[in-house]
């Protein structure tokens, strides 16, 4: 892709990640569970890891609930395997700015939200859509053994279980692949189309 | 192949096209508020990037804004620096900025289509999901995250690839008592809550050509709440009639040129769609949610569902109902009416007319949040303050509110609020709060008994 040649680096790239996982087993984890409004009241991108998961991770008073996944010291890894539509609701960015400052770098899902998806690759943040039966062994392998090694590899498109044959790829826009993998960001390409929107600008007809 | 009101739109501003990836989108309107502006800005400042069109932007400020004493100074120190940073940025970049207390501040997605800043055929994207709403004037509208509007000041465009379409035909006439929010909740509880993702939605047949533009954007509004990106109605007289005279309308010559041009948008007969779903009108009835997500909803007189799943289960449990139960009768102590879905002043007339010469039970709390200034002085001017302020009701100063709880309107842990916003996520009011999504007509019903009835035995 000719355009990619004089753009900067803007954004971590992304080839293979291998790394255990944690299994998030819920459907329809909406954006504001990831972050909650009372938190978005900062005005810069950091710090939001800390309230991830806020009201599922901590009770009222703050101390920590051990029945909540992120909790479980026996689960860990940059990957988080989450249930039927993930990322639903409210556009607010902060739930990828939350997510990538906790630590992952994948989110694994059947279903992702439009919104929530664009914000995560956006951020470097890897949506990675799995047939729901697929999603199901994984979220199962995960529990069981907690030290299952997920391995993602965006230049072929799959995601695998290390030392298995359990496999399957997944689905993303040629341009953002190009991005993720090199780093560049959005921006970048349409500052350098400025001249093309201003002839459009000129000439539009409604 | 003819084509639908969408493609039309969208086609028309396609600047340019990238082999095998996105398009890059002209947008004409870019609505900004406080909460997911500030980074934006930041990134553009660090990059060294100018706003490119600052003139087709405008801001306001509404999530993070308290609702009454707006005169005084912002007690919350961080809501205070994050509207002093929205307000230091549009000074910085020469965008109009609807600040609080200015007559034309309001929730923003109530007082763009009132400024006749939303217009038919335009493109228009805010942070935040429920852009959607403007699709009610057949406009492609829709909710971006913060590196996007990040985007957009740069360069007035945004790379997308273009989204399947969806179809919604109701035919018929509506019950007496069922109102635009009962049809979407309906649509919603139907379809589920990502049967719209990857598509946009247009809403055809008699129900929204008989709708007025309050109820049209009450509607397009909830379309994110399936999942839809955005959601869109053919704008036809009822949509020119409320657009011309107002401030950012064309107009004279200006007016009748857009006009022609904007009766060539509706969709073409032989235009094809991706998925279609067809509803009679007489089958809805008011609606309610149970659960923890809008597509959990039901008729009020019916019972929730049996269904063995784990995720329902765990909704249940959070909202404290049983499988099988009815909510009527189910005692309720907050009431609250407002929300960029119904804070317009026909929701608040409906209000008015339900509780008029009625009290309000003493258990209950009811905040009614005009969407806008604007709203705010027709409810004064029409007399309804008298009529809610008379039966014990709280009229606030407008602004989200309890929509999201990020001021100091919360619904306390535990407690239901029976609401007409658009989410009823977990601690979506507060903390721990449960929250019942309903129309205005129904959240009127429940503070005046102090609990759900069944309010279609008052209407026939
Ligand atoms: S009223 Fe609620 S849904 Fe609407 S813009 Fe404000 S917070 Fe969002």
């Amino acid at each position: 892709m000719r355009f990619l040649l004089k753009r900067e680096m803007t954004m971590e790239k992304f080839t293979t990640l291998s790394s255990t996982a944690i299994p998030l087993d819920i459907e329809n984890v909406d954006t504001d569970q990831i972050i909650p409004a009372r938190f978005l009241k900062a005005t810069d991108r950091e710090g939001f890891g800390n309230n991830v998961f806020r009201d599922w991770r901590f009770d009222k008073n703050g101390n920590e609930n051990p029945d909540f996944i992120l909790n479980n010291k026996t689960y860990s890894g940059n990957i988080l395997v989450a249930g039927n539509n993930f990322g639903c609701g409210s556009s607010r960015e902060h739930a990828a700015w939350a997510l990538t400052d906790y630590g992952f770098k994948v989110i694994v899902s059947s279903f992702f939200a439009d919104i929530f998806k664009g914000n995560a690759l956006n951020n470097g943040l890897l949506p990675v859509q799995v047939p729901a039966d697929f999603l199901k062994v994984l979220l199962s392998e995960i529990k069981n053994k907690p030290d299952t090694q997920l391995i993602v590899n965006l230049e072929l498109q799959t995601i695998s279980i290390k030392g298995t044959s359990f496999k399957a790829s997944f689905d993303i826009d040629a341009y953002k692949k190009t991005c993720m993998i090199n780093g560049y960001d959005d921006i970048d390409y349409l500052l350098s189309k400025k001249q093309t929107i201003e002839a459009f600008e000129a000439k539009k007809t409604y | 192949m003819g084509k639908t009101l969408f493609d039309k739109v969208w086609d028309a501003h396609v600047v340019d096209a990238i082999e095998n990836g996105p398009q890059v989108l002209y947008i004409d309107k870019h609505l900004i508020h406080e909460v997911t502006s500030p980074q934006a800005f930041n990134e553009l400042k660090e990059r060294d990037i100018p706003v490119f069109r600052p003139d087709q932007i405008v801001a306001t400020a509404d999530h993070n804004t308290p609702t009454i004493n707006q005169h005084l100074p912002i007690k919350d120190l961080l809501s205070k620096n994050q509207l002093e940073q929205l307000s230091d940025n549009c000074k910085k970049n020469n965008i109009t900025l609807y600040e609080l207390g200015h007559k034309y501040n309001g929730i923003v997605h109530v007082m763009a289509p009132e400024l006749g800043f939303t217009q038919p055929g335009m493109t228009i994207v805010c942070g935040d999901s429920h852009t959607s709403t403007h699709g009610a004037f057949g406009t492609i509208a829709f909710g971006i995250g913060t590196s996007q509007v990040a985007q957009v000041f740069a360069s007035q465009c945004l790379l997308l690839s273009k989204p399947k379409s969806l179809r919604v035909t109701i035919n018929g006439k509506l019950r007496a008592g069922v109102l635009p929010k009962d049809v979407i909740l309906y649509i919603i509880s139907k379809l589920g809550t990502n049967s719209g993702t990857g598509y946009f939605c247009e809403y055809a047949g008699d129900v929204f050509k008989n709708m007025s533009m309050e109820g049209r954007m009450t509607i397009c509004n909830m379309s994110i709440e399936m999942g839809a990106r955005g959601g869109m109605i053919a704008p036809d007289q009822t949509t020119f009639d409320y657009v011309e005279g107002r401030e950012y309308a064309p107009k004279g010559e200006a007016f009748d040129k857009k006009v022609a041009y904007w009766k060539t948008l509706p969709t073409d007969v032989d235009a094809t769609f991706d998925k279609e779903y067809f509803f009679d009108a007489e089958d809805i009835e008011p609606m309610i949610t149970y659960g923890t997500n809008p597509g959990m909803g039901i008729k009020i007189t019916e019972n929730i569902p049996n269904i063995n799943d784990a995720s329902f289960e765990k909704s249940l449990e959070y909202m404290d109902f049983k499988k099988g139960e009815s909510l009527i009768n189910k005692p309720i102590n907050f009431v609250f009416i407002g929300s960029c879905t119904n804070s317009r002043i026909e929701d608040f007339r409906v209000a008015a007319d339900y509780i008029k010469g009625k009290q309000k039970a003493q258990n209950v709390t009811a905040w009614l949040v005009p969407g806008s200034k604007q709203v705010e002085s027709q409810i004064i001017d029409e007399g309804l303050k008298d009529i809610f302020v008379n039966a014990g009701f709280e009229l606030r100063q407008p602004g989200c509110s309890a929509c999201l709880a990020m001021n100091d309107d919360k619904i306390p842990q535990g407690e239901y609020c029976v609401s007409t916003s658009n989410r009823n996520f977990e601690g979506r009011q507060g903390q721990g709060s449960r929250t019942i999504l309903a129309s205005p007509l129904v959240a009127a019903a429940v503070a005046i008994e102090g609990k759900i009835i069944d309010i279609t035995k008052q209407l026939n």
